[in-house]
């Protein structure tokens, strides 16, 4: 990867049983991770077919800085999304980032389509397809356990897997990572399903001496200071993301009970720092992170008499305690852990599933809904309640239950009840109630994630958030978050990796990017994923705000629509202006540059 | 490992580690750490038919690649399973009790000690 002249991609065709190894010269400007990844996207996407056509593809894509410097762990997903049919991004970490760098590849893309269910295993030197019929219907935890005592390369390999709700197609499935990472949103475990793709292991145990021994090990040192002595250590590490739930609810930003309420009155029991007291066993680190923010807590459990108890390790996060705890109504740490635990042992995204709960609960409640297409009826805190309609959606027993596997907002289109359906660009809410940051960044981020722009971040920072400022800083931190995503650097160290440091970081390593030249390319990829997602029916005019967003009381009070409605305005006028002009990553000049 | 392979061995991989952190039985299992215990009278030095392994004063055993066959009997001594092999160079990968993996420990998980059978 050093000094690079090429970037390699490896293509893997399930139809065929074929590989490629491409050395693609043409890739280098963009860097990695979601610069390449867009890129390649843009070439196999096929948007006249739809999501599950043999020809989609999924791509994998890291950057150059992958493992080698602190924090920098992750592996991003591109694919056309199931869940939106926009499109779809996701990121996951662990061990997959250290496994592809070690094994060779910048980029893996695969496509076609299985005849009967495999599994892959790529290392250096080959790419097997490998027979995954007797591992068909297992759940994630079973499935990587197999796999696990069947393949070598205990320590420098990462196993991808799906569960029943990948293959059922179920739209917001995702892939497990390492039994504890995933890529969770935006359904790319349906994709997997519909390729016949059970899981996939990446071995990486090639070795790579480095080049540079003076600059590298000294900017390294450096970054991994400014790591430790950031609040990083201190905000993840110590008691996680969970740290969250507690300030949320004072500042009326936890979307409680399907976002009637955004404080919770069990905030307390199900805070990080309760977490932290009473479940928390251990905490894992992505390889190549020293912070660790991985919390593991212990979810002990009684499955028979006289006394008969199993357990196991959960990985919890703020996000998880949101989507399963407050916007449930549930105030019990052991009923979220055994949520998170069916969840994803079925391989459903979490926060997908605890939305769409939300919604059915409230649906129910007003009557869009009847106890005959639930099977039961549901109140919000109702665990058990909300496990049975967990497994009905995985059998999917009805057409109720067909179609509510299509996502919430198709669930609310079917039904009605769009009004208080917390979903946003067509993709269910993040844990934040915190303003029009949140509001507006979520429904115009590219792939309308809370991480696209951090809005719910300037809700919290900016003291007047809501006017043009609020829109500039979105539009700035997704070029600046792209930047990053090429590197696909860990979002939670993304206030060490500023622009500068990058340039350092890349210097070491014997890349020559200058900042300016960074956030040409982090808006060249901000305009390529309109440019695309306009491909594949994005349409900023038909965003919607559900009128519950304007119900409910934030840290700024209760929001307008009126104002909303202004501020996306705006923000469309100045993405339309920045889609117009064009930029060429070789140009040196402005004229240059234009002439393109 | 990250950090043993980039300032030991020169190398970005944790193939290149002397140390080995690693799980017993996937994620959900325990976290296990396979040091080189830095002996006194090191066994994988008494395997060595070469002289490639000898002793270090203070614990441990220094390499002398020239010397090195790549046998693999210093892997099979070991006690506690703390020697890899270094497939393309064809030597073992040995600790040289330099203490980088404890000072890149953030959390407090890894320390030097003196051996209590140290003269």
């Amino acid at each position: 990867m050093q000094n690079r002249k090429f970037i390699k991609v490896l293509e893997i065709d399930l139809t065929a049983k074929k590989t490629n190894l491409e050395k693609r010269k043409d890739l280098v400007p963009f860097l990695g991770g979601v610069g390449t990844g867009i890129k390649l996207l843009e070439e196999k996407i096929k948007p006249e077919f739809d999501c599950f056509h043999e020809a989609q593809p999924i791509i994998f894509s890291i950057g150059p800085m992958e493992t080698i410097y602190p924090a920098v762990t992750k592996v991003v997903a591109l694919f056309r999304s199931p869940l939106t049919g926009e499109l779809g991004e996701s990121h996951a970490g662990l061990r997959l980032g250290m496994a592809m760098r070690f094994a060779g590849y910048d980029a893996i893309v695969i496509s076609g389509k299985a005849k009967t269910p495999v599994y892959l295993y790529i290392s250096n030197e080959q790419v097997e397809f490998k027979n995954a019929e007797a591992l068909w219907g297992l759940d994630t935890e079973e499935t990587g356990r197999l796999l696990r005592e069947k393949e070598p390369g205990t320590g420098l390999r990462s196993i991808l897997r799906i569960g029943p709700a990948g293959e059922k197609l179920i739209s917001f499935a995702g892939v497990n990572v390492d039994t504890y990472r995933h890529f969770g949103r935006l359904g790319l475990g349906a994709l997997f399903g519909s390729k016949g793709l059970k899981g996939m292991i990446v071995h990486g145990d090639e070795s790579e001496s480095i080049p540079d021994k003076k600059e590298y090990p000294k900017v390294y040192r450096e970054i991994y200071h400014k790591v430790m002595e950031t609040d990083l250590m201190e905000k993840y590490h110590g008691i996680g993301t969970s740290i969250n739930i507690l300030s949320l609810h004072h500042m009326n930003s936890l979307p409680t009970r399907n976002l009637q309420e955004s404080s919770f009155e069990f905030a307390q029991e199900i805070s990080g720092e309760s977490f932290a007291e009473e479940k928390l066993v251990r905490k894992l680190a992505c390889s190549g992170c020293p912070v660790g923010c991985i919390h593991i807590g212990i979810h002990r459990k009684r499955f028979a008499d006289p006394y008969e108890y199993a357990w196991s390790g959960i990985s919890y996060d703020h996000e998880l305690i949101f989507a399963l705890g407050s916007f449930l109504g549930i105030g019990s740490k052991d009923d979220i852990l055994s949520l998170i635990e069916i969840i994803e042992r079925y391989g459903l995204d979490c926060i997908s599933m605890g939305v769409l709960l939300g919604w059915i609960t409230e649906a129910y409640q007003k009557g869009l809904i009847s106890k005959e297409q639930l099977g039961r009826s549901i109140d919000f805190g109702d665990t058990e309640g909300y496990k049975f309609i967990i497994e009905n959606v995985i059998k999917g027993t009805n057409e109720f239950y067909k179609t509510v596997s299509k996502g919430t907002h198709y669930a609310a289109e079917t039904y009605g009840g769009k009004d208080f359906a917390a979903v946003l660009g067509k993709h269910e809410i993040a844990g934040y109630h915190t303003g029009y940051g949140h509001l507006l960044g979520m429904s115009v981020g590219a792939r309308h994630s809370h991480l696209d722009n951090g809005g719910y971040a300037l809700d919290q920072s900016l003291q007047e958030p809501d006017g043009e400022k609020l829109v500039d800083d979105l539009i700035l931190e997704e070029m600046e978050r792209n930047v990053q995503n090429c590197l696909v650097i860990c979002l939670f160290s993304r206030k060490v990796y500023d622009l500068d440091t990058i340039v350092k970081a890349l210097k070491a390593i014997g890349i020559d990017y200058s900042s300016e030249k960074l956030m040409d390319l982090g808006r060249d990829i901000f305009r390529r994923k309109i440019a695309l997602k306009k491909k594949l029916g994005f349409d900023y005019r038909k965003l919607e705000f559900p009128k519950r967003f304007f119900e409910t009381k934030t840290l700024h009070g209760l929001l307008k629509e009126d104002k909303a409605k202004d501020l996306l305005s705006i923000y469309m006028e100045r993405a339309e202006k920045i889609c117009a002009e064009s930029v060429d990553l070789f140009a040196r000049t402005d004229d240059e540059k234009k002439s393109i | 490992m990250l950090a043993c392979a980039r300032t030991v061995h020169g190398d970005y991989s944790p193939v290149k580690s002397a140390i080995q952190i690693r799980s017993s039985g996937g994620l959900q299992g325990k976290f296990v750490a396979d040091i080189c215990r830095g002996c006194i009278h090191p066994p994988c030095a008494q395997a060595c038919a070469t002289g490639a392994l000898t002793a270090r004063k203070g614990g441990g055993v220094g390499l002398h690649r020239e010397k090195c066959i790549g046998c693999k009997k210093c892997i099979d001594a070991c006690l506690v399973g703390a020697i890899r092999f270094d497939q393309r160079e064809g030597i073992p990968i040995i600790c040289i009790q330099c203490g980088a993996c404890t000072k890149n420990c953030p959390h407090g998980v890894l320390r030097m000690e003196v051996s209590s059978y140290a003269e």
